[in-house]
């Protein structure tokens, strides 16, 4: 191989339009850099100025949200959000989408989400304890769903199980939204000392600018651009844009960094994640000020002939950038020698101010950088309000169909595709490594994993329910927020903060991008009542196939401590005989609840209201009440109404319940939504105290029934036993899987 | 009793056993890297679970055939205890420590899940504590764990009380539950002839603390450290 140098093709405003570059914002390249960009340079801007990397139509609306408190250490804008945990320790954490590559290759795409997610999280210098992934589906009976679903936990659970991270909670949903364009939204925790944590604001003209990790190969070029746009019939022949991950390599690179980070050598360190080396280096120096120059045949590379456009734009994987304190260098090739991975320094920080690429000798990209960094388009998209839903207008005859038992209407729904079982999914990944695991989806409202070496334990829950965000964009962003400080407050733990993965359709169109203002501004208000800012988060738009958008999905990762971890509380029946008490109010909210879509077929009436003060509320007594040790089984009301949360603590147990308090309620009442509630069972001897405290708290508290037995009856006609109800809602998930269903 | 722990890239629950060795023991295990070529004197030898060298050729074959690994064959040799877990299993059998192979799953997938297992035989250093027949549940999470042996092995293995534990539902599971990977004669994990190499699939390092919800593996330990200390 002779090639030490390219001919590059000429720049043209159709070129520019390919690497998705419109007219005008060509125009104002054009104006920055003041003369004909190379083909390097276009590829740089172009990566740079995505929506991906660039959040150009999301900007304006993210600056609502509230992002400090007294426990917040860094906010959003670094790799991850930062809290303090006590005792010197922070939680470090975000939550990121790779929707566009898991539709694309979903193996693939799903494993390098969640490998994307992991290096942001150690890029901070914390030790990854826990993974979790929200997914969304299209319908079942969609021909491509199947295979969906296969792919994507196969990817996430090669990834996850191989690199050592237990893979502990997460949701996942089903609607013909989605069909053409699934959700993989992947969240990692990890736990770091306050004095060790890493930024990635370059400082120190001169400092070495290091390569580590995987070799660069041609794989993922312009991921981020192909992640920028709509789909179309033809969008699997971007299959090549997919990277491939290879999880060994990360686990070699969690712990040489790990170690480096222990020892005084790092001046600054980032991840390659979208667009690569280029994203990474500019948004160093960018922070820093400064400028940089590398030299692209140091590289480590996969392949021979690579072009410095392509060692730019790709996405090759398990990849890090780091600036070095001047000296280290020795050093910081010994541990990654250790490790067998790749180390080389490429580079030096300048103080020039300008983004120098040169190859051989030859220069390939000489931009200022500060406009590479801040200078993107920023948009303030029209915005169109999404219309209010007509109330419902149904009596209690057309509720309830009239060849349906409340037997059978339990039984239908706890083995509706939202509500069945889980656990096909979640045997698939390990979710014991680390040896910390408390409790895991399923078992209880949040994950629980305990801080290794610690008696404090963290809470963590993905949140978000698309259809009351259709429906109505601002209440569906207050009851994400809402549901996710209920899961953590529901196992005993103070929620803290949340990491938001904002994932909609095209945001040129005004509804969409008025379902977005909405959430943001539901979500916001809700982040401010309860105390529980966002320090993190993502955006994936232009989530739509053939003009058709997903539901507005901002899903809401929420993390809590507990102070002692033996003190979390899972949702399973406990006791024979535990007094079972709703916390919070039901007025039989049935607009766009589980009930109406699953038995009625209907999808329609008003999302139910939050009450933020009443959650705060609630759940501050429920919290309280956890840690007193007063309560044995916990679980918020959602999905599926109060009915459906008692067969869930039945299933999860296997106890049944005598639930006489139930006696003369409505099928609205028994099948609503209405939010702010929880039920928990109490021993008899504590039932007073409990009592006491909720009347001092000003906490509305109803007798449901009592603990015991294998079935759950009650007067009016429930009578159903608790393995049937198990039957059925573990049966859905494997049988679809086996092509047996839909 | 003095312990170590093997350290292969891609190991990942060698943290894990060694922090149940030394709350079981008090002290803090040796952790010996892959390449080491020396190895201080110990009582017993941990091979962990995890994806060694990724798992990218058959499961521990890279592994075994690391230079620790030498060293880990002569001192079972010498009758020093080795226990692999999991990958560790796998490592120990490709090095020709136990007979028999893993193979994958019979499900084609990974399974993590608390499984069912019956202590077969209490006569050894890691099993003393626990009494014979008894069923514990133990955590398992592979995508290999499928013991296959011929069949003159299979029978040496089962009259010479060969097999450590089997695979047993648990009250809450049904008889077809039980095994979670397809192995032969519901093996979950043999001895060596002599007995003080001990292969399994499942973690008794995560079921050791009352964290975990489930103590079942805190007798594994126990065991060790009685015979050792």
């Amino acid at each position: 191989m002779s090639a030490t140098s390219w001919k590059e093709p000429e720049v043209t405003e159709a070129l520019a339009a390919e690497h998705g570059i419109k007219a005008d914002e060509y125009a104002r390249l054009l104006e920055i850099v003041g003369r004909q960009p190379t083909f390097t340079e276009l590829g740089i801007y172009s990566v740079m100025w995505s929506e991906h990397c660039s959040y150009k139509s999301s900007r304006v609306w993210l600056k609502q949200f509230p992002t400090k408190a007294p426990w917040v250490i860094c906010g959003p804008g670094e790799n991850a959000g930062v809290i303090d945990i006590g005792d010197n320790q922070a939680a470090i954490f975000k939550m990121e989408s790779h929707n566009h590559p898991s539709y694309i290759e979903p193996f693939q795409g799903a494993a390098t989400g969640v490998g994307g997610i992991l290096r942001d999280v150690f890029t901070m210098g914390a030790r990854p304890i826990a993974n979790l992934n929200a997914l969304r589906f299209g319908e079942p009976s969609h021909p491509k769903t199947r295979q969906l679903v296969a792919g994507v936990v196969s990817g996430i659970g090669h990834y996850g199980n191989c690199v050592g991270v237990p893979t502990v909670g997460g949701e996942t949903n089903f609607h013909k939204a989605y069909n053409g364009n699934c959700l993989v939204n992947a969240m990692t925790v990890g736990i770091a000392d306050q004095d060790k944590i890493f930024y990635s604001k370059a400082a120190g003209v001169g400092n070495p600018v290091v390569y580590v990790g995987s070799k660069t190969g041609r794989d993922g070029i312009h991921g981020a651009t192909m992640s920028s746009a709509e789909f179309t019939e033809d969008s699997e022949a971007k299959r090549p844009t997919v990277q491939v991950g290879d999880p060994f390599t990360e686990k070699l690179l969690i712990e040489a960094c790990l170690e480096l980070m222990n020892t005084d050598a790092i001046q600054s360190i980032q991840d390659m994640g979208a667009a690569g080396l280029t994203s990474s280096s500019v948004e160093m120096a960018g922070k820093g000020g400064l400028g940089i120059e590398l030299h692209l045949e140091k590289v480590p590379q996969r392949e021979v002939g690579m072009t410095p456009y392509e060692i730019m734009l790709s996405e090759s994987q398990e990849r890090m950038l780091i600036v070095l304190k001047p000296g280290h260098e020795e050093e910081a090739r010994a541990i990654f020698d250790k490790w067998e991975l790749d180390f080389a320094v490429i580079g030096h920080l300048t103080d020039t101010g300008h983004f120098v690429l040169k190859m051989h000798g030859q220069t390939y990209c000489d931009l200022e950088l500060a406009p590479l960094f801040d200078a993107a388009p920023l948009y303030h998209r029209p915005t169109e309000p999404t219309p209010a839903q007509p109330a419902l207008d149904l009596d209690e005859s057309a509720l309830w169909p009239s060849d349906l038992s409340l037997a059978d209407i339990l039984a239908k729904l706890v083995a509706c595709p939202d509500l069945a079982s889980k656990r096909w999914i979640w045997q698939q990944y390990d979710s014991q490594v680390g040896a910390d695991t408390r409790f895991i989806s399923g078992q209880s409202d949040a994950a629980v994993v305990r801080v290794h070496g610690t008696n404090k334990a963290l809470a963590m829950s993905s949140d978000v329910t698309p259809r009351y965000c259709f429906a109505d964009p601002v209440q569906g962003g207050r009851q994400a927020v809402a549901e996710s400080y209920r899961n953590v407050s529901a196992v005993g733990a103070l929620p803290l903060a949340i990491t938001d993965n904002m994932n909609f359709g095209n945001p040129e169109k005004p509804r969409i991008m008025g379902q977005f203002a909405g959430c943001v501004e539901g979500m916001a208000e809700a982040c401010r009542v309860l105390d529980y800012p966002v320090v993190s988060g993502n955006v994936s738009l232009y989530n739509e196939t053939n003009g058709e958008g997903i539901l507005p999905t901002p899903t809401v990762g929420g993390v809590g401590l507990l102070a002692d971890g033996h003190k979390a509380v899972g949702l399973g029946f406990k006791n024979d005989g535990d007094v079972i008490l709703l916390v919070g109010e039901t007025e039989g909210h049935l607009g766009q609840s589980l009930y109406l879509r699953e038995i009625l077929g209907l999808e329609a009436g008003p999302a139910p209201a939050v009450d933020l003060e009443a959650e705060k509320r609630h759940g501050t007594f429920v919290r309280e009440a956890i840690q007193a040790g007063l309560i044995t089984a916990s679980h918020d009301v959602s999905d599926g109404g109060l009915q459906v949360a008692l067969a869930e603590m039945a299933m999860a147990s296997g106890k049944g319940a005598d639930l006489a308090g139930l006696d003369g309620w409505h099928i609205a009442e028994l099948f609503g939504e209405d939010q702010g509630r929880y039920v928990l069972t109490v021993k008899p001897s504590d039932v007073e105290t409990v009592e006491a405290k909720a009347a001092e708290a000003g906490v509305t508290l109803t007798h449901i029934g009592t603990v015991g037995g294998d079935s759950l009856t009650a007067p009016g006609g429930l009578a159903i036993s608790v393995a049937s109800l198990v039957e059925v809602n573990e049966s859905w998930l494997p049988a679809y899987m086996d092509g047996k269903l839909g | 009793m003095k312990s170590a722990v093997i350290v292969f890239p891609g190991s990942n629950c060698d943290r894990d056993i060694a922090v149940a060795l030394e709350q079981a023991s008090g002290r803090k295990p040796h952790m010996a890297f892959h390449k080491d070529t020396e190895l201080p004197d110990v009582d017993v030898i941990a091979v962990p679970g995890g994806f060694s060298y990724g798992d990218y050729l058959r499961c521990g074959a890279m592994a075994a055939h690391s230079p620790i690994m030498k060293l880990v064959k002569e001192r079972a040799a010498k009758g020093v205890r080795v226990v692999g877990i999991c990958n560790g299993f796998q490592i120990i059998t490709e090095a020709g420590l136990l007979p028999g192979a893993l193979i994958r799953n019979k499900s084609l997938k990974y399974v993590c899940r608390t499984v069912g297992l019956t202590v077969e035989n209490t006569d050894s250093d890691f099993t003393k504590k626990y009494t014979k027949g008894q069923v514990i549940g133990i955590p398992v999470g592979h995508g290999e764990g499928n013991y296959v042996a011929d069949e003159e092995t299979l029978k040496r293995l089962e009259g010479e009380g060969l097999v450590a534990f089997r695979y047993a539902a648990l009250p809450s599971q049904t008889a077809d539950q039980a095994n979670p990977n397809g192995a032969t004669n519901n093996i979950a994990g043999i001895f060596n002839a002599e007995r003080n190499v001990l292969g399994m699939m499942p973690h008794p390092e995560r079921a050791f603390d009352p964290l975990h919800g489930n103590t079942d593996g805190r007798a594994f330990f126990d065991s060790l450290v009685e015979s050792l200390s």
